[in-house]
């Protein structure tokens, strides 16, 4: 199996469930719990939440751990609307956010919020004039993605956090697609929030963090007892904070040497495939794109039947199809970048780990060539389209 | 993607009667490139009213190949009113079964073959009974009735 599906998740390290194994049997205690024997586990924490601050260049008092990104998300923007419901309730964000935003931002606006959606080029990128010219006196959050989880488009966020800053707006970027990928410093940047999820760095899924910067006006999201500052309450998953912070501890001094070898791949897949399959084009930008991700369109096929056959051939991969995502329509994102629908239907996501190989993704790229001359021969828009050339 | 039957894998992986049929008595496409679907039948049909080859052409999902395959093979040799016999039910059935998100792609099969017979007895000056102009599309919602 070539598993190229790494935005949806990543494999967990060995390291990551040997550190994690001990926290299930030996030290199973509930870290609240005031006898010695809770003690490590109140330390475990500690560690694991010093190791991500400090990834961040953020404050140990500035992580909370949620169950995930979607959670994160969640609450950094029903936290923003609840708590600063005196100055405002008018959000901006983007088309092309992961519906852990879009759907929230739908919700908030069920409940009174004025929602901007910022446009995109083509490539997938906002207008920074747009995104200053929509900030009003009583916007209380701009919420951008870091990188896009669907073709790993990267945001200018240094830019859009000197706007929010000069104006006091609060900055919430969904770096979940970019923690421990890309370099992020949220001083530097002036991130007010971030969102992030271990299973994306080869972490356990079922476990997060939202990075709140000190000061930074959000209401509590899970009541219940006092763990996380009662921010986020609920006893501390701790096996999965002690995995997200072992993934973290062996992702960072590595992610230089990572991200150069996953980007020297995946522009040879995107060399391959544009010039070996005819009607192909890649979505997101060519340069300003997530280190192991590639995302195609190709023309006159569905992605859903190319994907089974991919399966078929042994390759783990990805689409923007309606049939992929539930719905009559295809992704939000590609049609946010102007793709037509039909385009859209036949796009293919292919994202890269530390272990691709280039003898993996000559193979990819052969069968992408059969499935693709396969399909095509039983499409009528591809026998259209020879006679129109024909004509 | 085990959601489909090992039947639906069978006729996507090794769909039956792909193609097309030159100087075809009937063409029917129903479906629309923006939903993802897009099925195009071919029928020969005999002077004595058989159906003697069917070929399909169909942009879609791994369903939407399956269902043209399988109704192609249910109508091959059979008379036009047999052929309009075979319901999306049949296409459904003779596959094992469709994810209910699916059950789309075998009305969709359904109207195609109904598009290509609608063609031939325009062609021809004829009047089929029991066949009325098919629609060019079938909606989601339209398939959720008929489940």
């Amino acid at each position: 199996m070539i598993y190229l599906d790494n935005a949806a998740t990543t494999m967990a390290m060995p390291e990551v469930l040997e550190a994690m194994a001990p926290y299930f049997t030996q030290a199973y205690a509930n870290p609240s719990s005031v006898y010695s024997f809770a003690a490590d586990n109140k330390k475990a924490i500690d560690d694991a939440r010093h190791i991500i601050a400090e990834s961040l260049n953020a404050a140990d008092n500035e992580i909370f751990f949620t169950a995930g990104g979607t959670e994160s998300d969640n609450w950094a923007l029903i936290g923003a609307f609840e708590a600063n419901s005196q100055k405002g309730s008018h959000i901006i964000t983007t088309r092309i956010e992961h519906h852990a935003v879009l759907h929230t931002c739908e919700y908030l606006e069920s409940r009174g919020a004025e929602i901007t959606y910022l446009d995109v080029d083509e490539f997938g990128i906002i207008d920074i004039n747009q995104l200053e010219a929509a900030i009003r006196p009583d916007t209380i959050l701009v919420t951008v993605m870091y990188a896009n989880n669907e073709i790993g488009t990267l945001q200018p966020i240094k830019e859009i956090g000197q706007i929010t800053k000069k104006h006091g707006v609060i900055f919430h970027t969904d770096a979940v697609q970019a923690y421990a990928h890309l370099p992020i410093d949220v001083d530097d940047l002036n991130i007010d929030l971030l969102s992030a999820s271990a299973h994306k760095l080869y972490g356990p899924k079922g476990i997060g963090f939202l990075y709140v910067r000190k000061r930074t006006k959000i209401a509590n999201f899970v009541h219940g007892g006092a763990q996380e500052k009662g921010k986020r309450a609920g006893t501390e998953n701790v096996p999965g904070i002690v995995g997200f912070g072992e993934a973290v501890r062996l992702a960072i001094p590595t992610r230089e040497e990572r991200a150069a070898k996953e980007v020297e791949l995946r522009d040879y897949l995107i060399d391959s495939v544009l010039s070996r399959i005819e009607y192909s084009r890649l979505n997101g930008h060519k340069s300003q794109r997530l280190p192991n991700n590639a995302n195609f369109s190709f023309q006159f096929i569905e992605g859903e039947s190319m994907l089974l056959m991919l399966d078929i051939a042994g390759v783990c991969a990805s689409s923007g199809s309606a049939c992929t995502s539930g719905s009559l329509d295809p992704s939000h994102v590609l049609l946010a970048i102007g793709l037509a629908h039909e385009t859209a239907h036949g796009s293919l996501r292919l994202t890269l780990n530390h272990t691709t190989t280039k003898e993996e993704l000559d193979y990819v790229v052969g069968k992408l060539e059969e499935i693709i001359i396969k399909l095509r021969a039983m499409s009528p828009l591809y026998e259209d389209h020879l006679k129109r050339q024909k004509n | 993607m085990s959601v489909y039957s090992d039947k639906v894998l069978d006729h996507f992986e090794s769909p039956r009667n792909v193609g097309e049929i030159e100087n075809a008595s009937g063409v029917g496409t129903v479906g629309n490139a923006k939903c993802g679907d897009i099925m195009r039948i071919f029928l020969d049909i005999g002077d004595d009213g058989m159906i003697n080859d069917v070929k399909f052409k169909t942009f879609g999902c791994g369903a939407a190949i399956a269902t043209s395959s399988m109704a192609t093979e249910l109508v091959k040799g059979k008379s036009i009113q047999d052929a309009l016999k075979v319901t999306n039910k049949a296409v459904m059935e003779a596959l094992d079964g469709l994810p209910t998100a699916k059950i789309h792609c075998s009305l969709l099969a359904e109207e195609a073959i109904h598009a290509a017979l609608w063609d031939y007895a325009q062609k021809n000056g004829l009047e089929i009974e029991g066949l009325q102009q098919p629609k060019s599309d079938i909606h989601e919602d339209e398939s959720e009735e008929e489940d």
